[in-house]
Formats: structure tokens, C-alpha cells, sequence
């Protein structure tokens, strides 16, 4: 049979010889290659005090964006839930009124936004999707938590602070 | 005080020998007669140490509680013996064990009544080190000690002929 | 009869010193084998509690205490405690006749560094080590669960067998050094050099079955977890199974101090009478050899466990009966021609 790759290996079953039957050597080699490993680098991240850098394309917990005036940018176009393989994400859209201007930047926006992170697989196909850059992906993960309702992540626990929060925290 | 030491530590010796031995007879569960016939084998192992036997001591310990036993106790596990499953005697079968056990009893008694025990020589009681042990047996009784050895020997052939039949 | 009351004293110091020292050696074997394991898979093992890890063993200790203690219902309470409560002091009792080191002078009196000089030494050894497996096939069958004992089961053929091989590798070196003691063997070994250079075959034979009666990887087929679960202590927790996990820890102990003493000289080291030293501090020298030896023992059982697979069983049958016992017989045949022709010549 023709090999796929030039790594394919042809399996050697020859009968053992006499010096291969007895298995001491090939134990002591075996002992060798583990007594190496003891000055080999250690691999281990001691976590709390080291943590493992993310890799540049890392896609983590979603945030909602908003513009330079603070205004969120999610217009509940409903584009992010149609590109979600996982069908994670529901919205439901309403109207800007009068007066609230300040709040929302287009005329239509999500009054409730979420998205479920135990459905989430985390492609970043809601990020592609979105027109209006209201949604990235982060460098960081879901924490823990006791409950599956607590990983339906809402608008409140999604929306970047305002710039004026920022400045008060 | 009246006792000396040696004697104390036979009698307690003694005492746990025969609570343990009527154990093994007496236990509903198997398991537990194993138990307390390890225990009576262990007070005999003291009896062979306070007659100065100390080889024949870990040679009892070593074949019967070590080897022999575990096979009982294997044996017993495997076949998971207890109450419920155990077949009811009849009861003329507990009689007649009671009357001939009782008989060889009597028979006992009256053989060693009229037997006299001679006291041991004081120089005889280092028989029992492992090395004049040795000298004795290769010496003054090889013949008998050899013989033995080939009735093991028979026995080992006879439980391959046994094993190889079966497989 | 007067009563020597040093001589008690003496006895019961060194019984307790040996027995605290047996227990702190395994509780430190458990570190020692978390860092090995951690070191030859390129990790780092504990390093939290402590220095280096060094206080892990006892929150390890510590939570076994506290864990619920569970007896199984349908299991027999008394033996299902009986099982490791005899694990543990038959791993005790075999360091009574190891000789630990040579002799102390203290005020006048000579102390031996040995708890009890009998001249049965290596079959006192024998017949507690024969006892071992009870522990293990009384706690697998009053666990009531088949797994168990099918552990149990494995554990007792297992012992038995290499008890067979390892009985004829030592006979062989018996009929060389001509004594049943351990001490006359180190003695022995202090002029004429380590047994391990005539015995060499002996010694390997000896150190197999040495794993095999510790229940050791690769012999670890009580354990089997991918087999078996949890083996023979399947059904314990809290500090009932510690005793079992502690128990093999003290037997690996006590086999890398007789592998020492009767193969690699024990306490004496080369060297040993031509220092000069005061008898005490060569006493004591010899005890520090006697336990740099123990460790090396110690670090090779837990570098095989982490380099070597688990037998099949039946692989493990045939290497006990099939090659173990004859291999035995042969190096016990070929010693007793050497040491007949050497006598007669």
C-alpha cells in the first residue's frame, strides 16, 4: 500500500529475537529515556502567579460596543443571530423615542440582547456578521458559576461602560 | 507472686489457643473459622518460640498462616459459603459426631494417662536452633528427611498430571 | 532475675524511633513519588503547601482524617476494618530484625542500632511478609463487591508466586553467607565486599519479586484501575484506605532497607574501618549510608512505576513461574556448585 505522507512508518513484525524477547534492554532503554526527562524544561504555568499568554487570535466573552458620545452602536438588525452557528444570540428590537438621542445611536435599537456563552462556540461569526461594529469578541473567558442562568449573559452584563462611568471607576 | 514468667505466658498462650480453636469449629461464617485458625496456629508459633524452637516457629508461620491458610481463604471466597446456602444436616449425623469425637477423646485420655512423659534434657532444648537443626537433619536422619522430598516430588508430578489432563 | 531496665528502655526507644521513622520515610515516599512523577513527565509536582511541597503530605494526612468513613452495607464490619488495620502492621512489624546500623556506646552500655539480633532474621521476614496479603484479601472480600474481589483474588495468586522465586533467589545467597542473620550478613559484607557483585542474578530476581510483594507498577495488578476501578480498595475511604496507601509505602520502605542490607552491605560502606573515627560517628556514618541507599531504592521503585507499563496478568503468571523460578533454581543450582568446590579445594 502506498504511503500517504513520508512520515508513514512500515510496522516491523518480525519475530522477537532472543535478546528482544527477554526484555531487559528494551526496559533499560525505556528507563534511560525517562531519567532524561528530568532535566528537561518543565512545562507547567504556575497559574495564579503566571498566566499563559492568549494566543493574537484568541475569540473570548463578547462585549456591545458603543460610539465615541457613549451611544450604543447595536441597531437589533438581528444579522449577529442569523450568522450564529450555535444559536446562541436573541434580540429584540425597539424604537428610539424622543429625547433618547444620547442613548442609542441609530432610530431602532436591542432592548434585550442575549447570548447564551454555554452555546456559544466563540467563531467570531457575529463579529464578521454585524454592520454597524456594535459587537467584538475579547481576550477574555466566561467565569464560573453555580447555575446555567448565570452564563445567559444580558445587555447589562455585555455593554462597555459609557465613556463617563469610565472615568468614574 | 508463685508464676513465674514463662509460666504466665503459657497460660495465656494456652487460653487464647483453645478459645481460638473451638472459634473454628463453632463460627457460622467460614471466613472467620479461617481467621481464628490463623490465630490458634499463631499461639502454637509461641509455644514452638518458648520451647526454644525458634526455626520450627516461622516454618509453621511461613507454611501453614502464610501459604496454606491463604488457599483455604481463597478457596472460600470463590465458593462464597454462608448461612443461607449452607445444606441442612440431619440431625442423627450431629450425634454420631458427637459420640465418636467423644470416644476419641476417651481413647486420648486414657493413652496419655498411662503414658509417662520424660523431662526434657536441658541440653536438648537447643535442638530446635536452625543450625543444629540443620546438622540433625542432614546428618543423623537424611535418609527420612529424603525420602520426604521425593513424596513431594510425587506430589508436584501428580498435580501436573492433574493440570495438563484438564487444559 | 533482676530485671535490666536499661535494656527495656533502650528496646523501647529504638521500637518507637524505628517505627516513627518507617512512618515518616513513607509519608515523605508520597511526596517523593508526586515529585518524580512530576519531574520525569515534565511537570513540577506539589509545590503549594510548603516549601518545595514539602507540608503536602500532611494535609494529605489530614484530609483522609476528615473524609466520611463509609462501610459498605451488605459488607461484614468487622473484617472490612480488620483489612487494613492488618495492611498496617504487618508493614510495621518486618523493620524489627533490619539491622539499622552497628553498635552505639552510650554511658558504658553497648546499644545496638537493631531491634531484635534473632538468628531466623530473613525467615521472621518471610513469615510476616507471607501475612502481608491477608490484609489485602480480607479487605477485598468484606467489601462485598465483585471487583474487589477479584483484587483480592489477583493479589493473593500474585504474592504467592513470586514468594516461590524469591524464597529460592535468596536461599542461594544464604548458602553463601552460611547465617540466617541479617546482621552477621552486613557484617559479612563489611570485609568481603557487597553481595551484589557474587550474587548478581540473585539480586535481580530478588528485586523483581521485591516489586511483585509490594504490588507495584508494573506488577500493580491489584490495582488495575482500567481493569478493576479501584482494585482491592475499591469500597474505602477516609483514613481506612490511607492505611492501605501507607501500608505499601512502609513495605516499599522496608524492601529497599533489606535490599540494602542483604545485596548492597546495609550499613557498612567502603572505607568504613580504615577512617579513623571515633566508633560512635562511624556508627552513625554507617546508619546515613544504610538510608542513602534506602532513597536510591526508593527513587528506583518510582522511576520504574513511572517508565514501565502494567503486566497482563497472564504475562505476569508466566513471568513468575516460567522464568522467575527456574532463572531461581538455576542461580541457586550454580551457587551451591561454587560454594561446594570452593570448601572441598
Amino acid at each position: 500500500m502506498q504511503a500517504l505522507t513520508s512520515r508513514a512508518k512500515q510496522v516491523d513484525r518480525k519475530p522477537m529475537t532472543f535478546i528482544e524477547s527477554i526484555y531487559l534492554w528494551n526496559i533499560i532503554k525505556g528507563m534511560i529515556i525517562t531519567f532524561k526527562h528530568i532535566w528537561k524544561r518543565k512545562e507547567t504555568v504556575k497559574y495564579p502567579e503566571q498566566k499563559r499568554e492568549f494566543s493574537p487570535v484568541f475569540r473570548g466573552l463578547h462585549i456591545l460596543n458603543r460610539d465615541a458620545e457613549g451611544r450604543e452602536n447595536c441597531t437589533a438588525c438581528g444579522l449577529c443571530a442569523v450568522a450564529c452557528p450555535a444559536e446562541a444570540i436573541t434580540m429584540e428590537a425597539a424604537e428610539r423615542k424622543a429625547g433618547e438621542e444620547h442613548l442609542y445611536r441609530e432610530e431602532k435599537y436591542a432592548a434585550r440582547y442575549e447570548i447564551n456563552m454555554l452555546r456559544c462556540i466563540f467563531c467570531g461569526f457575529c463579529e464578521e456578521a454585524c454592520p454597524k461594529d456594535a459587537i467584538y469578541l475579547t481576550e477574555t473567558f466566561a467565569p464560573a458559576n453555580y447555575k446555567r442562568e448565570g452564563f445567559i449573559y444580558g445587555k447589562q452584563d455585555l455593554l462597555i461602560p459609557t465613556p463617563a462611568e469610565k472615568k468614574k471607576a | 507472686m508463685g508464676m513465674s514468667l514463662q509460666q504466665i505466658v503459657f497460660g495465656v498462650l494456652s487460653i487464647i489457643s483453645i478459645i481460638s480453636a473451638l472459634g473454628v469449629i463453632l463460627s457460622k461464617n467460614p471466613v472467620t473459622s479461617v481467621l481464628c485458625l490463623i490465630v490458634t496456629f499463631f499461639t502454637i508459633a509461641g509455644h514452638y518460640i518458648m520451647l526454644n524452637a525458634q526455626f520450627l516457629a516461622v516454618v509453621h508461620i511461613i507454611v501453614y498462616a502464610g501459604a496454606i491458610m491463604v488457599l483455604f481463604l481463597f478457596v472460600i471466597m470463590l465458593m462464597n459459603l454462608n448461612a443461607e446456602i449452607e445444606p441442612q444436616k440431619r440431625n442423627w449425623l450431629k450425634y454420631a459426631g458427637a459420640i465418636s469425637g467423644g470416644a476419641l477423646l476417651l481413647v486420648l485420655l486414657g493413652a496419655l494417662r498411662e503414658a509417662d512423659v520424660t523431662p526434657l534434657q536441658p541440653g536438648s532444648t537447643d535442638i530446635g536452633l536452625i543450625s543444629n537443626l540443620g546438622k540433625t537433619l542432614f546428618s543423623q536422619y537424611v535418609v527420612p528427611f529424603e525420602v520426604s522430598s521425593i513424596l513431594f516430588l510425587s506430589a508436584m508430578v501428580g498435580a501436573v498430571v492433574i493440570g495438563k489432563r484438564e487444559a | 532475675m533482676t530485671i535490666d531496665w536499661f535494656f527495656i528502655l533502650e528496646k523501647i526507644v529504638l521500637i518507637s524511633g524505628v517505627l516513627a521513622i518507617s512512618l515518616v520515610v513513607a509519608m515523605y515516599s508520597t511526596w517523593g513519588e508526586r515529585k518524580v512523577a512530576g519531574i520525569i513527565q515534565d511537570r513540577i509536582g506539589p509545590n503549594r503547601a510548603g516549601f518545595m511541597g514539602l507540608l503536602q503530605p500532611l494535609a494529605d494526612g489530614g484530609k483522609l482524617f476528615f473524609k466520611e468513613e463509609i462501610i459498605p452495607g451488605n459488607s461484614n464490619r468487622f473484617l472490612f476494618i480488620l483489612g487494613p488495620s492488618l495492611a498496617m502492621i504487618v508493614a510495621c512489624m518486618t523493620s524489627a530484625v533490619i539491622p539499622w546500623g552497628d553498635t552505639l556506646t552510650i554511658a558504658g552500655h553497648t546499644v545496638s542500632l537493631q531491634i531484635a539480633d534473632v538468628n531466623i532474621g530473613i525467615l521472621y521476614i518471610f513469615g510476616v511478609v507471607s501475612l502481608g496479603v491477608y490484609g489485602i484479601m480480607l479487605g477485598g472480600w468484606a467489601s462485598n463487591n465483585k471487583y474487589s474481589l477479584l483484587a483480592s483474588i489477583r493479589a493473593a495468586s500474585q504474592i504467592i508466586s513470586y514468594e516461590l522465586a524469591m524464597g529460592l533467589s535468596l536461599i542461594a545467597l544464604l548458602m553463601m553467607t552460611g547465617t540466617l542473620s541479617l546482621k552477621e550478613i552486613v557484617e559479612q559484607q563489611r570485609h568481603d565486599g557487597w553481595n551484589v557483585l557474587y550474587q548478581p542474578l540473585g539480586f535481580l530476581i530478588f528485586l523483581v519479586c521485591s516489586f511483585a510483594e509490594c504490588n507495584r507498577t508494573p506488577f500493580d495488578l491489584a490495582e488495575a484501575e482500567s481493569e478493576l476501578n479501584g482494585g482491592y480498595h475499591l469500597e474505602y475511604s477516609s483514613m481506612k484506605l490511607g492505611f492501605y496507601l501507607f501500608a505499601e509505602y512502609i513495605n516499599m520502605f522496608i524492601s529497599s532497607a533489606l535490599m540494602s542490607s542483604l545485596y548492597f552491605g546495609g550499613y557498612s560502606f567502603p572505607g568504613m574501618d580504615s577512617l579513623g573515627l571515633a566508633p560512635n560517628l562511624v556508627t552513625i556514618l554507617g546508619t546515613a549510608a544504610l538510608f542513602i541507599k534506602i532513597i536510591c531504592f526508593l527513587f528506583f521503585f518510582m522511576w520504574v512505576r513511572w517508565t514501565i507499563p502494567r503486566f497482563r496478568y497472564d504475562q505476569l503468571m508466566r513471568l513468575g513461574w516460567n522464568i522467575m523460578i527456574p532463572l531461581a533454581l538455576a542461580n541457586m543450582l550454580i551457587t551451591g556448585a561454587i560454594v561446594l568446590y570452593r570448601s572441598t579445594h
